[in-house]
């Protein structure tokens, strides 16, 4: 996993309430059998005219004057199913942090482990947030993972981190690195609990 | 012992290996479920890091969310779901990962598959890569989805890193009307509660409505907790869940079947529990429901009309359906009648199904597909010779898997078509590009299948 500690990026900016995760990525494209590749149909029946497959001009990721890093989306991002290809179609894109003023929790959680950072802020603030980006694209925005902030033309916000998150993010750990080393703390717990619901198959 | 603890505190207390610092707990898992589509980037990061799978005895495989409904004795046409469902099969030859595929008697929707074969049991954990795992909540054990890189860490480990979350109860108490369904019952409750109530909460279902209610309606149940935002659902077990389980294929027999049973009996909220939060409903109020927009939460009983959009989200979902405030349910012009996925296709839906349509035939203008949720379910519909009935009535039964309810094999919904469908999601596009859902029980799909448009039903009480 790659390290995110601060990045300073324009923004893309998504308003739509409820962006659930069939519209991150419609499920004909979960066949798949490895990680790479999906930032190609990230928001695809958005992006693309179903039938025509022509690239739909009215999208904010066919409009030459939004880029970024940074994807600043309406309230409630990534509900829905627990695909994770949500997570790796937007990484995959490009995208390193996600703000909204509300995320899905698995969705959250699916993007915590794959390196990309949601940052949850005020209604407000991501009214104000979304308004300047869409009026002035070259706004940039920072965001300090070990500050826990956000800010854009002077104007800050904290965000939560679980501490333990923070650490796997500065350092590029993901929580496998974590889980297998606890191994003998596992065995020790099975053998204690063995009697209560252990059931061969 | 102590008390104030609710059910799900007692199971997920009896699974903390660890508690980090400041951080997350090492939760144990005791079953693990896998399936072909969100398992080979689990098992292809696994290989990448050297790593090999832990425990393979508490992992059951199944092929359900890609497999053809007709003909699945025959190669898979569609080449990438055949190399998934190859590839599974190899990654459990590999990993001595038991596997029920395509062909073998147990085979089916895996969120069916384990609580019919016993696999699922109270005061377990129990974890799969789809959301729909809350499903086996219903047994009192904890359940819940997980994303791949979680079905990595549990092949890797048998645990994963999660933080504790907060607790509700739903609570439904009274005498539920005539023709109301599980199904009427939970989305009532998201109609009320909203799709995001629950998020970040594990919800127990409490009254005597749950405790009435059959092992198979509960499942409908818990399997939808999920769309009003909770990671999974509970219910605590008592004579009808152990009646349920008792002599199933992996059940415990004999003198451990008394220990376990037991056990089981400890594992329900004190009276003095706290929850976090708390939504008390009458089961009066409840009457038959369906979906009319693009969440789970905009539903509405069935003989009302359809409702004025409240804000921006609700008119784009009205567009897209093609429906217009005011406007009744009757004039909706529905096409396919879909039966199936892991919130309906047990076979308590199909009896009542079969009940409903026995000697009657399906409108002309309507296709209705019966997908039983598993091999065994197919088995006792036509052992119980309800396929006469279905087929009499001009309903296709098909083979058992996910089909409709994600549509990422063939069976796919015209785009532009209204479905009443027994599944869980009314997404845009969910049954296929521009496919309008309207989410039902079993009950109302087959009535809406023999009229033809959405019945209103009479004599409520
Ligand atoms: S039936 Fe539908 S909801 Fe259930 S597991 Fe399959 S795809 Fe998921």
């Amino acid at each position: 996993m790659q390290k995110l500690i601060l990045i300073t990026s324009q923004a893309v900016p998504l308003p739509s309430k409820n962006i659930d995760t069939d519209q991150i990525i419609p499920a004909r494209f979960l066949k798949s059998i490895s990680k790479e590749g999906f930032g190609e149909n990230l928001f695809r029946d958005w992006r693309y005219n179903v039938h025509t497959n022509e690239p739909n001009p009215d999208f904010v990721l066919n409009n030459s004057k939004y880029s970024g890093e940074i994807l600043v989306a309406g309230n409630n991002f990534g509900c829905g199913s627990s695909r994770e290809h949500a997570a790796w179609s937007l990484t995959d894109y490009g995208f390193k942090v996600v703000v909204s003023s509300y995320f899905a929790d698995i969705f959250k959680g699916n993007a915590l482990n794959n390196g990309l950072l949601p940052v949850k802020v005020s209604e407000e603030y991501l009214k104000d947030l979304i308004e300047t980006v869409t009026q002035n694209p070259s706004t940039q925005i920072t965001v300090d993972v070990d500050k826990q902030t956000i800010s854009f033309n002077g104007k800050t916000e904290n965000f939560e981190l679980d501490s333990y998150k923070k650490i796997c993010l500065m350092n590029g750990y993901d929580d496998i690195d974590f889980l297998t080393s606890k191994k003998d703390a596992i065995k020790t717990f099975e053998q204690k609990t063995q009697k209560i619901y252990e059931q061969e198959l | 012992m102590s008390q104030n603890k609710t059910l799900f505190d007692k199971v997920w207390d009896a699974h903390v290996v660890e508690t980090v610092p400041d951080g997350p707990q090492v939760i144990y898992i005791d079953k693990h479920l896998i399936h072909e589509v969100t398992s080979p980037q689990a098992f292809a990061e696994l290989e990448a890091r050297g790593l090999e799978v832990f425990r393979p005895n508490q992992i059951v495989a199944t092929a359900d969310h890609n497999v053809p409904t007709l003909g699945q004795e025959l190669p898979i046409k569609d080449q990438l779901s055949r190399t998934q469902v190859q590839q599974l099969t190899e990654n459990c030859k590999k990993n001595n990962i038991e596997l029920y595929g395509l062909g073998h008697p147990y085979q089916g929707i895996v969120h069916i598959i384990a609580p019919e074969l016993g696999i699922t049991q109270p005061g377990m954990s129990i974890v799969c890569g789809d959301s729909h795992t809350s499903t086996h909540g219903a047994f009192g054990a904890i359940a819940f989805g997980i994303g791949t890189s979680q079905v990595a860490q549990v092949f890797a480990s048998q645990c994963l890193l999660m933080n504790k979350p907060k607790s509700m109860r739903v609570s439904v108490n009274g005498k539920l009307n005539k023709d109301v369904q599980a199904k009427d019952v939970i989305l009532f409750i998201i109609s009320k509660i909203g799709t995001d109530a629950g998020t970040g909460y594990f919800c127990e279902y409490a009254g005597n409505v749950f405790e009435e209610m059959s092992m198979e309606g509960r499942m409908t149940v818990c399997n939808m907790s999920i769309e009003m935002g909770a990671r999974g659902g509970m219910i605590a077990p008592d004579e009808t869940t152990f009646n349920y389980i008792k002599d199933r294929t992996f059940a415990p027999k004999g003198e451990e079947w008394n220990e376990k049973v037991a056990y089981w009996k400890t594992l329900r909220s004190d009276a003095d529990a706290v929850f976090d939060k708390e939504f008390e409903f009458a089961a009066e109020d409840i009457k038959p429901m369906m979906t009319y927009g693009t969440n789970p939460g905009m539903g509405i009983s069935i003989d009302s009309k359809i409702p004025t959009a409240q804000n921006e989200s609700e008119e784009k979902a009205l567009k897209y359906m093609g429906l217009d405030a005011g406007q009744s349910t009757a004039d909706i012009k529905v096409n396919y009648v879909f039966i199936g996925s892991c919130t309906n296709a047990r076979i308590e839906d199909f009896r009542s199904a079969a009940d409903y349509v026995k000697g009657k035939h399906k409108a002309e203008n309507i296709v209705a597909w019966l997908v039983p949720g598993s091999q065994q379910v197919a088995k006792q519909i036509y052992d119980e010779g309800l396929d006469k009935v279905f087929n009499e009535a001009g309903f296709q039964i098909r083979q058992p898997g996910c089909s409709a309810c994600l549509a990422m094999n063939e069976d796919k919904i015209p785009e532009g078509e209204y479905c009443v469908s027994t599944s869980n999601r009314n997404f845009e596009g969910r049954q296929g590009q521009g496919a309008r859902t309207l989410l039902a029980s079993p009950l109302t799909a087959a009535k809406v299948a023999v009229e033809g448009r959405i019945p209103a039903f009479e004599n409520l009480n």
